[in-house]
């Protein structure tokens, strides 16, 4: 990131993919970047605009079924977003917009949809909706902390060899194989809300210092650690 | 009103039955178990109770329970109305409403916004009030397009009157297939569920109340009832200055569906309006109660749009305690704290509580609003000086601190 220039948030989409308070994941990257004298950008694109390449951290949020597959057909025919993971961009993407980030999702009527293949996975719809609290532990390779969230959908997403599994579950059915969420490079999907940044503020630093391009000085953490205290007492087996 | 089959009455006499012994046992307000025992009895009870009434059902996100009260109120001008209060708004619930006034020419039932295709069917109600639709309780709710789907298919071909929010796009779209609706241009303050076409996604250009979609036809119908700011304009372009006694820019846009509603069974504005006026509580809503010399004003808001009108009402030079819960009736999911933008309560004292006070508390520290942690509602209201306080909370935090004034209120 220039010193010169502020970290740019892209929050894609909201009139369409922002259902579950995902405005929290881009108002908490403001926060900490803020508490650490980044100054912050943040960018809102309606689905009527063009995605920007030249911002540093892009989120996606959970909505309903069709303004999945709209947010889908209109991010493959605007480019903006591969554009800027080859740039060196990273991505948090959430639920719905998870699942429009692997090669394939499952439409209203559980019809395949074509997605924009950044991630090797593939979604189709359960037998059920995963419905609650989630707990896991989170991929060494991301530091090992807890995982925790709720989650409210009714995808079941196979990873491929390209992507690692975000987390192992202990609470919850996440992508439906005893994992939740996956990544590769600079990309990271979950279908947590709470929002994800909320209840995992470690995660919302993972994505500053990849911004920032250098470890990250801690911060006073207490409201966060207290509520992820909370959550996880309540749905960990003691 | 026509006599009930056997079986019905029996039904309906036992459901107030277990009614009866829910609220001296003090389990409950009895409208729902009273429903439920009669369903049991005689799955067809609905229909019987309803036949040969003239039936008005309420639905929308927010505000059902408040216009159900002020339309009961207004045809109470005109007759014995039969109405679930209580604002239990599914079928067992209505089933109880109506045992309750079985002789009742008229009736108004809040529905819930889910049930509303199955409880057309089963009353054949001639009048529908659609007042808006927005996120809410994602974890338990339908998804809010595919309820106005559903709307749509349950309203095509049938013989009602609709009475719909115009400034509203998805309401529009979910009433737009009836056979008769007025529109009322009543506001939606809650913008972020309906930057899209219902109709077909693209994007809705939107300038004061009046929306259009940039790439169909599909656009806010020319409404035939206005309300302007503390008045309501009928279709003969007659001012009416509504002064009631609920608050809030939310409440005069229910009176306004209320008026028109009013209208239908052909009671003019000049004998509605003073019923309107007669509504000062409702279900302990907007309700003030003296504790220890501190005046508390009960607000509730269950999603950020409920959470935008009930910050409107409120006073912002009162101190406000805030309580959260996420229980079953809440939904479960507290993130939509992150959809609501409390940063209006900068520069007030701010007291939080509830059983998920640390969700908020973390929700008013990303805000940069200062607030005060207390363990409970009791902490919150002795940390208070003599006077006003504001409060608001959702759903069953609310219940709880009703019942810690022993629903007197």
């Amino acid at each position: 990131m220039p010193s010169d220039s502020a970290l740019r948030i892209v929050w894609i989409y909201p009139d369409l993919l922002s259902t579950y308070g995902d405005q929290g994941n881009a108002l908490i990257l403001e926060q900490r970047a803020r508490k650490r004298g980044i100054p912050v950008e943040t960018v809102y694109v309606r689905s009527a605009d063009l995605v920007p390449d030249s911002g540093d951290i892009y989120l996606i949020g959970g909505g309903e079924d069709r303004p999945q597959i709209l947010a889908a057909e209109r991010l493959r025919r605007d480019g903006g977003l591969e554009r800027a993971i080859d740039r060196g961009a990273s991505l948090l993407a959430v639920c719905a917009g998870y699942q429009i980030m692997g090669s394939v999702f499952g439409g209203e009527e559980g019809q395949p949809v074509a997605g924009l293949g950044l991630l090797d996975i593939e979604s189709s719809r359960g037998p059920a909706r995963a419905v609650g609290e989630l707990a896991a532990e989170v991929d060494t390779g991301l530091g090992g902390h807890m995982l925790t969230g709720f989650e409210n959908h009714m995808g079941v997403t196979r990873l491929g060899r390209g992507v690692r599994p975000l987390s192992r579950t202990v609470v919850g059915t996440g992508n439906g194989d005893g994992t939740e969420g996956c990544h590769a490079g600079k990309i990271v999907g979950t279908y947590l809300h709470g929002p994800a940044l909320a209840r995992n503020p470690w995660l919302a630093d993972v994505f500053l210092s990849w911004a920032a391009g250098y470890p990250l000085a801690p911060i006073d953490d207490t409201w966060y650690d207290r509520l992820r205290d909370e959550r996880l007492k309540a749905v960990l087996p003691r | 009103m026509t006599q009930l089959p056997l079986r019905a009455q029996l039904a309906s006499a036992l459901g107030r039955t277990a009614a009866t012994l829910s609220r001296v046992t003090g389990r409950g307000d009895g409208s729902v178990i009273g429903g439920r025992v009669g369903l049991i009895l005689e799955p067809d009870l609905l229909r019987k109770l309803a036949a040969d009434r003239k039936l008005v059902l309420v639905s929308a996100t927010n505000g059902k329970t408040t216009t159900t009260r002020l339309i009961t109120s207004e045809l109470q001008e005109l007759g014995e109305v039969a109405t679930n209060a209580f604002g239990a708004n599914m079928p067992a619930g209505h089933v109880s409403a109506l045992s309750q006034a079985k002789q009742a020419p008229f009736a108004v039932l809040e529905v819930d916004e889910k049930y509303l295709p199955e409880v057309l069917d089963t009353t054949g109600a001639s009048v529908i009030c659609l007042m808006n639709l927005s996120r809410d309780q994602m974890d338990r709710a339908a998804e809010i397009w595919l309820l106005a789907q559903k709307w749509r298919r349950a309203l095509a071909g049938k013989d009602v009157h609709v009475i719909a929010n115009c400034d509203d796009p998805l309401v529009t779209w979910g009433a737009s297939t009836a056979s008769q609706v007025t529109w009322v241009s009543c506001g939606q303050p809650w913008k972020e569920d309906s930057w899209c076409c219902p109709e077909c996604g693209g994007p809705l250009d939107r300038k004061g109340d009046d929306w259009a979609c940039r790439e169909c036809t599909f656009r806010r119908p020319e409404p035939t009832w206005v309300l302007d700011d503390d008045a309501v304009i009928d279709p003969r372009g007659q001012r009416w200055v509504l002064d009631l006694r609920l608050p809030g820019r939310a409440n005069r846009a229910n009176a306004a569906i209320a008026l028109a509603t009013a209208e239908l069974f052909g009671l003019p504005a000049e004998r509605a309006l003073p019923r309107l006026r007669e509504v000062t509580s409702v279900a302990g809503r907007y309700t003030m109660v003296e504790r220890d010399g501190r005046a508390l004003r009960l607000l509730l808001a269950k999603n950020p749009a409920g959470w935008l009108e009930a910050f409107e009402v409120s006073d912002p030079g009162l101190p406000i305690i805030l309580s959260v819960n996420a229980q079953g009736p809440d939904g479960r999911d507290t993130s939509w704290l992150w959809d609501v933008d409390f940063r209006i309560l900068n520069g007030r004292p701010v007291y939080v509580t509830g059983e998920r006070r640390l969700d908020l508390a973390l929700r008013l520290d990303v805000a940069g609003v200062p607030f005060q942690l207390c363990e409970s509602f009791d902490e919150a209201v002795a940390a208070q000086a003599p006077g006003r306080v504001d409060v608001i909370a959702n759903y069953t935090a609310f219940q709880q601190i009703r019942a810690e004034f022993g629903r007197a209120v």
